[in-house]
């Protein structure tokens, strides 16, 4: 780590003095170089968008512990903002990088997330052109907490969403679910593994690899917090269809079915943080599932569910399950506690 | 396919409940089957397995939910116990948002109250060392499969004089339970699904009064689909035949005397008492409290001001619990109680026979 | 109120030991299961070990589902 980066945050290294302009100098700048950051001015002036509709999405990010197998808080906060710019089908460009910082931080923490942010600007091939640093005192914070902006444009001719999803239409993943919340669960609870990482990425360029192979996608959605659970049920709910999912098609690695077991946890709403699940026309399915197979993030693609007309009355999503029965699936009260019954 | 798969698998699944409807032909009337085992409330609802039975064979849920029969009173003296300075209260997840007669462990711990999720009884010795002024108490809940994790980590607490944790006993045993049920007018229980891990400690041959002195056949099951669908298979097999008697389909885990370090270990501890059992009142010999010599592990001793339990009104978890009725019987069912804002206990706990009934046998809602 | 799930202790001392299923490992404790075996299936509930599987009653178990699964394949 870059010596002159504080061990221990102040409050003061938030009162924009000139430790504030040391912070950013000596933590932020270096690790997130770029013309626009380089000025240091209150705003950055961009050139001219590219043609099409701009998008723009914001989050924060609290994620506990914030440095994890496979990630950081930093990596997460860029990759996440990303990857919802994604999901409308827009080429993300702009992102900014807000941290409220608690006084007593380690200096080591902020320059693990700083560079994680950096790694994931480079991998989505996007600059953070502004960011913000505050201090609150101790007890006020949880070490580091991340909001973002980013912005994207969607390009002309493309339009992704849930107002495009039909009956028949074919739900797909783009890789095994539940490997970023497994992981979070399993060091919660002292559960180690060498196998078990957070599958944080950067979605863009899978999902435009996905529109280069002629594929028209409906819909996009990632599913993070409240996992495939949640976003089918919310997507079902939207559009007034029914969503029914494969049990036996959902590819889940063995660790994260074991955390699942051991600490009773419902896989389908486990959080991915480097997925997609994208709604594609019936006949388009097998070159959709191609094209995610043919990408390096999209390697363990698979086909798990279909949509179907939903009758009046009757619940929006289904489960078909590996024992040859159906239930149905509904949210989840609050977030999946462990469990011993 | 592996072992694990295996016991998941559609076709031997289907294979069961092909035998199961053979058998069923032979009914003259409905064949009541009784699981008594939250987890076993998991596995009916999570394999959609009571949509496969044929006409004629009804699977109910009984007391198996150890948070469900847990009465209002235990969970307001753990608020009161949490609120008192320098309290730590552990918890299993399974807790958190059961309603007290006030509010959950849930929304205390946004007040401010220090409440903590742990996976082990284990867990609290670390908090409790890691906080010497403070006091830890665990919220000791769960039937016989959890009561000698709690014996053991007091055990364990002693032997590395931990002097700051205690437990609230909230224990209970299911035979007492059982007796109730078989005894209940309002029942008629052609066959009993036994607990699988509970007689993993007990053995299963404290299961055999069922049968012997009260005629009804009795399967312990392990908790996968296939499991329990051979357990459904032998006891209509038996009620068919005119049988009563009690088969351990569990032989992988399960022997005839159980575990028997961790009898001593419960022994050392605890001792039967009478106990409330929500939707039954009291029950004879069914909780465990802790022996009078470890009244400083004791947290039920604590002077702490508990206001008078408030029940639900309307609610019919009890006839729930029982078994007498099925969830959407209750008024309230869907109708202000639901796993978002739940009235009675059958509706918090996953293992919650109306939150089971709720999220996975609801086919049309509205 | 039963989730147990069989794992493999693969280390041990006086009371702890390390169990693992799939890559996944924990510390429990050995309190309830003193006797038990580097190498064997136990199963893990709270945090503890509660009981051990008997691998030929669960060799068995698992040929007698082959059975009812066969029997459908040749429907």
């Amino acid at each position: 780590m870059n010596s002159r980066i504080p061990p221990t945050l102040l409050l003061a290294h938030g009162s924009g003095g000139r430790l504030t302009q040391d912070l950013v100098r000596d933590a932020f700048v270096p690790a997130l170089d770029n013309p626009f950051l380089a000025t240091l001015t209150d705003a950055a002036v961009l050139p001219e968008l590219p043609p099409g509709r701009p998008a723009m999405s914001t989050d924060g990010f609290v994620v506990d512990p914030p440095v994890f197998p496979g990630g950081d808080l930093g990596y997460l906060s860029v990759a996440g903002t990303v990857n919802d710019v994604a999901m409308v089908g827009a080429r993300p460009l702009w992102l900014t990088w807000g941290l409220i910082l608690e006084e007593g931080a380690s200096g080591e923490l902020i320059a693990t997330c700083a560079a994680g942010a950096a790694r994931a600007a480079q991998e989505a091939g996007i600059e953070i052109v502004a960011g913000d640093t505050k201090v609150v005192p101790k007890g006020k914070g949880d070490g580091i907490y991340a909001v973002t902006a980013g912005l994207g444009v969607v390009p002309p001719g493309r339009d992704v969403g849930d107002h495009r999803i039909r009956p028949g239409d074919a739900i797909l993943v783009s890789g095994p679910i539940g490997d970023h919340g497994a992981t979070i669960m399993a060091s919660r609870h002292d559960l180690q593994s060498d196998g078990l990482r957070s599958d944080c990425g950067c979605e863009n360029s899978l999902v435009e690899a996905v529109f280069d192979a002629g594929v028209e996608i409906h819909s996009l959605h990632d599913p993070t917090r409240g996992g495939v659970l949640t976003v089918c049920h919310e997507t079902a709910e939207r559009t007034a269809l029914r969503l029914t999912l494969q049990e036996t098609e959902i590819p889940v690695r063995r660790e994260v079915r074991a955390v699942c077991e051991v600490l009773g946890l419902e896989v389908l709403s486990l959080a991915c943080e480097g997925r997609v699940l994208a709604w594609v026309a019936e006949n388009q399915a097998s070159a959709a599932l191609k094209a995610f197979q043919n990408h390096p993030s999209g390697a363990g693609a698979a086909i798990i569910g279909r949509v179907s007309e939903r009758q009046p009355g009757q619940v929006p999503l289904v489960l078909q399950t590996q024992s040859g029965g159906q239930r149905p699936l509904d949210l989840l009260s609050g977030s999946d506690l462990p469990r011993i019954c | 396919m592996t072992g694990e798969q295996l016991l998941s698998d559609s076709k031997a699944v289907t294979g069961l409940v092909r035998r199961i409807q053979d058998v069923a032909k032979k009914l003259d009337r409905t064949a009541t089957i009784m699981e008594v085992c939250g987890t076993h409330t998991h596995t009916v609802a999570g394999a959609g397995l009571r949509r496969m039975m044929p006409p004629g064979v009804r699977l109910v849920s009984g007391p198996g939910c150890p948070v469900c029969v847990t009465p209002v009173g235990f969970l307001d003296r753990a608020l009161a116990l949490a609120r008192l300075p320098d309290t730590i209260l552990c918890t299993f997840g399974d807790l958190m948002r059961v309603p007290s007669s006030t509010i959950s462990l849930e929304r205390a711990r946004a007040e401010g109250v220090d409440v903590r999720i742990v996976y082990s009884p284990r867990d609290a010795l670390v908090i409790a060392k890691d906080n010497p002024e403070k006091r830890v108490v665990f919220l000791a809940v769960g039937f016989e499969t959890t009561v000698p994790t709690f014996a053991a980590a007091l055990a364990e607490a002693e032997q590395l004089e931990i002097p700051n944790v205690l437990i609230l006993p909230g224990n209970k045993v299911i035979p007492p339970a059982m007796v109730a049920l078989v005894e209940d007018p309002d029942l008629d229980v052609n066959g009993f699904l036994l607990p699988g891990h509970v007689s993993v400690l007990t053995g299963w041959e404290v299961f055999r009064f069922l049968a012997e002195s009260h005629g009804v056949p009795g399967a312990v099951v392990g908790f996968s689909p296939t499991d329990v669908l051979r357990g459904v298979l032998e006891l209509l097999q038996q009620h068919v035949d005119g049988r009563a008697e009690t088969k351990n389909l569990y032989s992988r885990v399960v022997s005839s005397e159980g575990n028997i370090a961790a009898h001593a270990l419960v022994e050392r501890f605890f001792e039967p008492t009478a106990d409330q059992w929500r939707g039954f009142g009291e029950i004879p010999g069914s909780g465990l409290k802790l022996r009078s010599e470890w009244a400083h592990r004791d947290a039920s001793r604590i002077a702490v001001e508990v206001p008078p339990p408030v029940e639900p009104v309307g609610c019919r978890c009890g006839d729930v619990l029982r078994g007498v009725i099925d969830p959407p019987e209750c008024p309230l069912f869907d109708a202000g109680c639901s796993p978002d804002t739940p009235v009675g206990a059958c509706m918090v706990s996953s293992e919650g026979t109306c939150s089971a009934w709720f999220r996975h046998e609801r086919w049309s809602e509205g | 109120m039963c989730l147990a799930i069989p794992m493999r202790l693969t280390e041990r001392d006086e009371i702890s030991g390390v169990v693992e299923l799939d890559g996944i490992r924990r510390e429990i404790s050995l309190m309830l299961l003193p006797e038990a075996e580097v190498g064997q299936h136990v199963l893990v509930h709270a945090g503890y070990a509660i009981g051990t599987v008997n691998e030929e009653e669960a060799a068995q178990t698992l040929e007698l589902l082959r059975e009812y699964a066969d029997a459908m394949v040749d429907l």
